[in-house]
């Protein structure tokens, strides 16, 4: 059997995520943070980018993520590709962090910074959806449905069965019948071409289910967006409960999300501070 | 050495000509005939209606291009297709018009080259352009419904939703006992959505045809109007897991109609990132093998490898895909790390992946698996003209960083990997264990010559206001890419690509009338091929 003392050579490659925190981090370009018009967030620099440098980043995003209402700077992260443009144009705005913790309950909830409004929405969302899963804790079964991605999404939703993400140790695993699934894992930008087949899978799982819609293309169709065959994002398919944003999302960054999803994990708008938050993941 | 490079297809065609005065002679004779003396059909594609991206002027100097220049003889708003073969280093390209003002179509040529029956297909679901006498006209990349136009051909709206038609396919073997067992495109584990129809009595599997029209997400009409920038940043996703090739074939295309010089030094971090995309991909095809043979161990070490070359990617250039770095003019960033670095982090990822790939090839019970599973006959392989490691596996030696090199490649040492003549399984995970290692020369070639160059002036030109259409290509882990690009005043008109899995998938059926059930997934797996490439 020499397989087996092979395997063991490796050592122990296994994250300790979400117990410990993971150090992978640095050079990982993970979401784009947004300088706060109150300069009282804590690590964010002062904005001091001239209008014109603001309003050519936002004119530069190639999928229109960007708002400028008065003073108030907004990035819908379920739209960011990462390209880093905004970064580049008006760095003491835009920052490129590591940091993989983004997923949101809810679409409105990846638009940064958020209103005071969408934070009570966000607590009574949170609430119903733990209401709803409370069954789910010990043991949750994932249904990936691929509705149109680009293929990357399914390598990074492939990775979390690695030994380094090994969701097994977490009770998550993937199923193949609809029926034993209590969490759809969705990627792509909803093709009309899986409308049906998504809807008849999401029909067949078991209450309660929740749904999980991997990357911005899942999110709002990304760089993809809307056309004869495509549904800007699979929003408006079935009815998605935590968005990860990404292009791709990164791996923790999905498991997050399904962490998240069934209440294992509060879904925060902001990345955790565990992350290392090296200048290197700047573009 | 001729550079194949410059190639531009406007305003110099070979032997362009007018379906209707085409009467009594078969539709595109040079490419037939071309193909019958021995040259690789690579696809047929539609050409922009619109005028605005020709330009005037004379054939390039040293072009592979022949023929008179047809300016101006073709009517606004005419659909036209193109053929492209490549022979002896050099891609030819013909051209034939159609007149809208009478039934779109023309002589199919897939009776005379069976490589070209996917196109048309696709060219039929997309424009609406019938091939007159193809012998299997399923839908394949979008079934429009009855009574709808074509969603980018005459008539119709490529912004408004449409809904395919379901409508199952009929059976193609007839006899008794026969049924259709349809898989997909919801499939029983974390793949991209195809639908696979296997035709079987119980358990030989008689036919397999795919639909890929699951995935199609319109993707090419989605280029038109893009900046270039924009336009490398789309061209990123059409296949995800090849973002850098798609990236490379597509910014080559712009810098060849806008003759642009790429810094040597951009040319090198492109070659850094599409080896090692390379690698992954590789790996990715010996992760699934070893899924599908049940071998725990070796799917731990092997999937763990490829997580490593991930990061390692990620640590190069902020993505795990390697985006954002190649734009039309060179690259947005140097590598990040320095020559030193990469070499420290790539000389033992490359000696361990050596040693437990060949762990694996020692191992019996998963080489039985592979030999003799899935073969596609060297005959079938030069009939759909196969590309990429699957075609070197059948006797199909051509890689286009050789053939027709491009970037760095021009002045990098490669190793030729050896075409194989068995054609199965085993064969095709060979050739990509070969590929691994000339992928590690190759960077660390590149991160050599960095650390001797030294900073550049630049590492990016600019790119001016393009007009004119051309094609670029890239060796993609999964063979050749084609960008087929016409732009005017720097804005997309109209993209084509094509993908090595579009291509070669045609072929697929071909590798498994000797197969059982149980062989599908080493075959799925040996083939390697993008979903999201093949269904645009």
């Amino acid at each position: 059997m020499p397989w087996i003392p092979r395997g063991l050579r490796h050592g122990i490659v296994t994250s300790g995520y979400p117990r410990r925190p993971d150090g992978y981090g640095p050079g990982f370009f993970g979401h784009v943070e947004v300088a706060s018009v109150r300069s009282d967030a804590p690590g964010m620099p002062v904005r001091s980018d001239a209008t014109e440098a603001l309003a050519a980043a936002a004119a530069e995003c190639p999928t229109g993520a960007i708002t400028l209402d008065g003073g108030v700077v907004r990035l819908d992260r379920g739209r960011c590709i990462l390209c880093g443009r905004c970064v580049a144009l008006a760095p003491s705005t835009f920052r490129a962090d590591p940091g993989f913790e983004t997923s949101g309950l809810g679409r409105a909830a990846l638009v940064v910074p958020a209103t005071d409004d969408d934070e009570t929405a966000l607590a009574e969302a949170r609430t119903r959806l733990a209401a709803r899963v409370r069954g789910l804790r010990r043991s949750i079964h994932v249904r990936h449905v691929d509705a149109g991605s680009d293929g990357a999404e399914e390598w990074e939703v492939a990775a979390l069965t690695n030994p380094v993400y090994d969701v097994q140790r977490l009770g998550v695993f993937f199923t193949a019948s609809p029926k034993h699934a209590d969490v759809l894992l969705v990627t792509g930008v909803g093709t009309a071409g899986m409308e049906a087949p998504l809807r008849q899978t999401y029909d067949l799982m078991p209450e309660p289910k929740v749904v999980v819609a991997a990357g911005v293309d899942a999110a709002s169709g990304g760089m993809v967006h809307e056309g004869y065959a495509a549904r800007g994002g699979v929003g408006g398919l079935v009815p998605v409960d935590v968005y990860v944003p990404g292009s791709p999302p990164s791996p923790f960054g999905i498991l997050h999300g399904i962490l998240a999803a069934v209440g294992i994990l509060g879904s925060r708008r902001h990345v955790g501070a565990e992350a290392p938050k090296d200048a290197a993941a700047a573009p | 050495m001729r550079d194949a490079t410059r190639m531009l297809w406007s305003p110099a065609h070979v032997q362009g000509a007018d379906a209707e005065e085409a009467g009594g002679v078969a539709a595109f004779p040079s490419t037939r005939q071309r193909v019958a003396d021995g040259a690789r059909f690579c696809g047929l594609f539609e050409a922009s209606r619109d005028e605005a991206s020709r330009v005037e002027g004379s054939p390039v100097e040293g072009s592979p291009l022949e023929g008179s220049p047809v300016e101006g003889s073709r009517e606004a708003g005419a659909a036209a297709l193109l053929s492209v073969v490549s022979t002896k280093g050099a891609l030819l390209v013909e051209e034939l018009r159609l007149d809208v003002r009478k039934a779109q179509s023309y002589e199919s040529l897939t009776p005379a080259i069976p490589a070209a029956g996917w196109y048309e297909r696709r060219l039929r679901d997309l424009f609406g352009i019938e091939p007159l006498g193809h012998p299997r006209l399923d839908p394949l990349a979008f079934p429009v419904p009855a009574g709808s136009a074509a969603p980018r051909g005459e008539g119709g709206d490529p912004t408004l939703p449409m809904t395919p038609d379901l409508t199952p396919l009929p059976a193609h073997v007839q006899g008794e006992g026969v049924f259709t067992l349809p898989y997909g495109p919801v499939r029983s584990g974390v793949f991209e959505a195809v639908e696979v129809l296997i035709e079987t009595s119980g358990e030989d599997i008689a036919h397999l045809r795919t639909r890929i029209f699951y995935k199609h997400r319109g993707i090419e009409a989605r280029f038109c109007g893009l900046d270039v920038a924009d336009g490398a940043l789309l061209a990123e996703r059409v296949e995800g897991v090849a973002s850098v090739a798609h990236a490379v074939a597509f910014s080559q295309a712009i810098e060849q109609i806008g003759g642009i010089i790429v810094p040597f030094e951009a040319q090198l971090v492109r070659v850094v990132h599409a080896e090692l995309e390379r690698v992954a991909n590789h790996l990715d095809t010996m992760v699934r093998h070893t899924e599908a043979a049940g071998q725990a161990v070796a799917y731990a070490v092997l999937s763990h490898h490829k997580e490593r070359v991930q990061r390692l990617r990620a640590r190069l250039c902020g993505s795990r895909f390697g985006r954002g770095v190649v734009v039309p003019g060179g690259v947005t960033r140097p590598l990040r790390l320095r020559p030193s670095e990469v070499l420290a982090a790539v000389t033992p990822l490359e000696r361990q992946i050596g040693e437990d790939i060949r762990r694996l090839m020692d191992t019996p019970s998963f080489v039985d698996r592979l030999r003799k599973t899935g073969v596609l006959a060297q005959g079938d392989a030069r009939r759909f003209a196969v590309v990429g490691p699957v075609g070197r596996a059948s006797g199909q030696p051509e890689d286009v960083r050789s053939s027709r090199p491009y970037g760095a490649y021009q002045r990098l040492g490669q190793r030729i990997v050896e075409a194989h003549d068995e054609g199965d399984a085993l064969a095709r995970q060979r050739v990509r264990i070969a590929e691994i290692a000339g992928a590690f020369h190759l960077v660390r070639q590149a991160v050599d010559l960095l650390d001797e160059l030294g900073e550049p002036q630049s590492w990016r030109v600019g790119v001016p206001s393009v007009t004119g259409r051309s094609i670029g290509w890239a060796e993609a882990p999964h063979g050749e890419l084609l960008y087929l690009v016409e732009a005017a005043q720097g804005r997309l008109v109209q993209v084509t690509q094509r993908s090595a899995s579009f291509h070669n998938l045609a072929a697929y059926p071909a590798a498994f009338p000797k197969d059982i059930f149980t062989d599908v997934a080493f075959i799925e797996a040996s083939f390697g091929l993008s979903m999201a490439g093949a269904a645009g």
